[in-house]
């Protein structure tokens, strides 16, 4: 071979090299869906969520760029050093793409800036913890859906307008529960109320007694609990053996999915009002995605599980105009877009990673009023996007000081 | 132990990170050494603490808080988290080895809950969150330890240097008396060893040797959570030494191994984990009880027509109850 030719060699080769690097790398767009399948929060997110994945897949013709698209799934156990683990594993062994759902915010935080370092997006959907998008930042990690801040200021304002004015927290003792006290108590303070104290139970907690007495003997007449899934079921549930939540004292679910409102039953928690990204019977395009979903999955979905397709789908719509799954190419084309589906109208991607959709307050159905299963709740109130999250002005995310 | 089995041992950990996933190697390096590290004190001294995950997560926690915050290069917050596990563990031995059998199990337990709780409760730790995002640094300053393979090689040199040590410690006179205190514990007192001193250097080494471990292990995940400093895990290292083979220099290797990679393979299955694990431990306690290096020994000892040797449990028994007698 003379040089001329292993030079023209050398040159294709790394010619097709760079054409490799700018498509799809591994010829398939892995997407990797994590969350705790079988915690306190499966019902959340848990299979419902692999579920709305393989659908918004399907929806989207099962191919980007002429290469098909994979849905892995695993189970990070609610704990930050097993989700770190999965997370490493699956970009160095199997190629993923992108990483959606998390609903851990400890496992979410831990699993964001692993991904970031190796270069790959991570949309989280489930986790609440303003940090994500705050403090903890990154280039590569975008919060989808509902933080801990919009979860606050939209039930915050009408419970202390109807005379709750002196709350207090039963707190989940983990990177979520933290956030959401911190973000409610200020919102509570902002407004005129006042925080009269605060319990915090390990995570997942199953004996809420001694935090309800703590709660009862507070003097407060607002008992917010700042935890979700199951937690947030046990302690409502507990609550009502304590008579508390009847009389002067009412409870307030700070992050309450439609899943615990079905596990609770509506006689136990009709009247509880709270915040949330997305309900299954808002419009036509809600209710025909809600009809295909329960066709595989024996539940309605929760907003969690909506948000997943819904960024299951942008992220293939980005990954088309990018003409790449390069993480950073691909954050950048999302940063352009507008994200419109079933689940978000009109919502924008921030540079901190925020995406600023807007947020509904809805209050649970009395039995009298619910017409079929799962008919069991009404949006009383809109939250528009420019007021339910964090301003880029209050932000404490590095990435939005050095633009601006 | 002999040349071969170290031959064969390098040349398979030289090998391994081009079949398997170096990782997951590294993960099993690093139980491998904290149930080896155990072994000394269990198989070699008969002392069953219950308390070793204090060990292990304590050097985790002082590994990553040393390298994260206080900057300090790779190789000096291994040392930091070793350090701080080998002065836990000359308290906890010296409050621990005045008691016997149950009791020290108990004691090395309530010790190791209370370093959970300060976990959980201090601010440098990260409580439920975990200590995250422990940057790997570089190795003597010029060896990038985010590239899988340098930290593997890493790693396994940490290994073998503990396996080493545990091995020569073994086959030292110092540890001829702790097998000496294992089997009999008045009659090595009534030869004139002072066995409360040789029961606390054995604490505290293996104290050490589960921090070294500990610390290897934060560096390698960039993180150390409550999972290492939980009563779980210290449960756990009692089961891999076990399934292994108590009392064999290669048994809490294969026990490791066994255990990590039963976690990783079932890890779909998710909390139903649990109950497999402790299936496979009954089943290891009825029907091969000096472990899986253990029978495996004992086949080749009667294949060569020598006599069988005591059971390791029958022997350990009458020690835990002597002195309270």
């Amino acid at each position: 071979m003379s040089n001329k030719t292993i030079a023209l060699a050398v040159a294709a080769a790394l010619l097709a090299g760079t054409a490799h690097a700018q498509g799809i790398s591994g010829d398939v767009v892995k997407i990797g869906i994590m969350n705790g399948a079988s915690g306190p929060y499966a019902a959340i997110s848990g299979k419902g969520s692999v579920v709305a994945a393989q659908m918004a897949v399907e929806d989207f013709g099962g191919k980007v760029l002429g290469k098909p698209v994979q849905i892995l799934s695993a189970d990070h156990q609610n704990k930050p050093d097993i989700g770190s683990a999965v997370a490493r594993e699956w970009i160095d062994r199997e190629g993923v793409d992108m990483i959606a759902d998390m609903d851990t915010s400890s496992v979410a935080l831990a699993v964001q800036r692993l991904a970031t370092d190796k270069g790959v997006l991570t949309i989280n959907t489930g986790a609440g913890s303003t940090a994500l998008t705050n403090e903890q930042c990154t280039p590569l990690g975008i919060h989808y859906a509902y933080d801990t801040y919009a979860l606050a200021v939209g039930i915050a304002d009408p419970v202390i307008r109807a005379g709750g004015d002196k709350w207090f927290y039963i707190t989940a003792d983990y990177a979520f529960g933290h956030s959401l006290e911190e973000n409610a108590s200020n919102v509570v303070k902002a407004t005129g109320g006042k925080n009269v104290g605060a319990v915090r139970h390990p995570f997942p907690n199953n004996d809420f007694s001694s935090y309800l007495l703590q709660a009862q003997g507070s003097g407060a007449n607002v008992i917010a609990l700042a935890n979700a899934g199951q937690d947030t079921t046990n302690t409502i549930k507990q609550a009502g053996e304590f008579g508390i939540g009847r009389g002067e004292q009412q409870l307030v679910g700070l992050l309450v999915f439609i899943s615990e409102v079905k596990s609770l039953g509506l006689q136990t928690a009709q009247g509880l009002k709270f915040t949330d990204s997305w309900y299954w019977d808002m419009n036509d395009e809600t209710r025909e995605f809600t009809k295909r979903f329960m066709q595989r999955h024996n539940a309605a979905p929760t907003s969690d599980q909506a948000a997943v397709y819904s960024a299951v789908t942008q992220y293939l719509k980005a990954v088309e105009a990018a003409g790449t799954d390069q993480g950073k190419a691909v954050r950048a084309q999302l940063g352009k877009m507008t994200f419109n589906d079933m689940y978000h109208k009109n919502a924008k991607l921030r540079p901190d990673g925020r995406v600023v959709h807007d947020m509904y307050l809805m209050e649970v159905k009395s039995p009298k009023e619910s017409k079929s299963e799962w008919d069991l709740v009404k949006v009383i109130d809109t939250i528009p996007a420019e007021k339910a999250f964090i301003p880029l002005s209050e932000s404490k995310c590095p990435l939005v000081k050095k633009s601006s | 132990m002999n040349r071969w089995l170290w031959i064969i041992l390098i040349a398979l950990g030289l090998v391994a990170p081009y079949v398997l996933y170096p990782v997951f190697v590294m993960k099993l390096l690093c139980f491998a050494l904290f149930a080896c590290a155990f072994n000394l004190l269990l198989g070699y001294t008969g002392l069953l603490s219950f308390g070793h995950a204090a060990f292990f997560g304590a050097a985790a926690y002082a590994a990553g808080h040393s390298i994260k915050v206080w900057g300090f290069p790779t190789e000096l917050g291994i040392l930091t988290g070793t350090l701080v596990a080998c002065l836990l563990g000359v308290v906890f031995g010296k409050l621990a080895i005045r008691r016997q059998g149950i009791y020290f199990a108990m004691v090395t337990l309530a010790l190791a809950q209370i370093v959970y709780f300060v976990a959980l409760k201090s601010s440098f730790t990260g409580g439920e969150d975990g200590l995250q995002g422990v940057p790997r640094g570089r190795l003597l300053g010029f060896i990038d330890l985010n590239d899988s393979l340098n930290m593997y090689y890493f790693v396994l040199a940490i290994f073998l240097f503990g396996f080493w040590l545990i091995a020569r410690i073994v086959d030292s006179p110092f540890g001829q008396v702790l097998k000496a205190i294992r089997e009999n514990e008045p009659r090595a007192l009534s030869l004139g060893y002072d066995v409360s001193r040789f029961k606390l250097i054995a604490f505290v080494l293996s104290a050490t040797l589960s921090g070294l471990a500990g610390a290897t292990k934060a560096v390698v995940f960039q993180f150390a959570s409550l999972t290492d400093v939980n009563w779980a895990t210290s449960g756990e290292v009692v089961l891999m030494t076990l399934v292994g083979g108590v009392g064999t220099i290669t048994g809490p290797m294969v026990g490791a191994f066994t255990v990590v990679s039963l976690h990783s393979r079932l890890s779909w299955m998710g909390s139903w984990v649990t109950v497999i694990v402790g299936i496979t431990f009954i089943v290891c306690v009825l029907v091969f009880r000096r472990g899986i290096v253990g029978e495996l020994q004992e086949l080749l000892r009667r294949l060569r027509g020598r006599p069988t040797r005591a059971r390791p449990a029958a022997a350990a028994q009458p020690q835990a109850t002597k002195r309270e007698a």
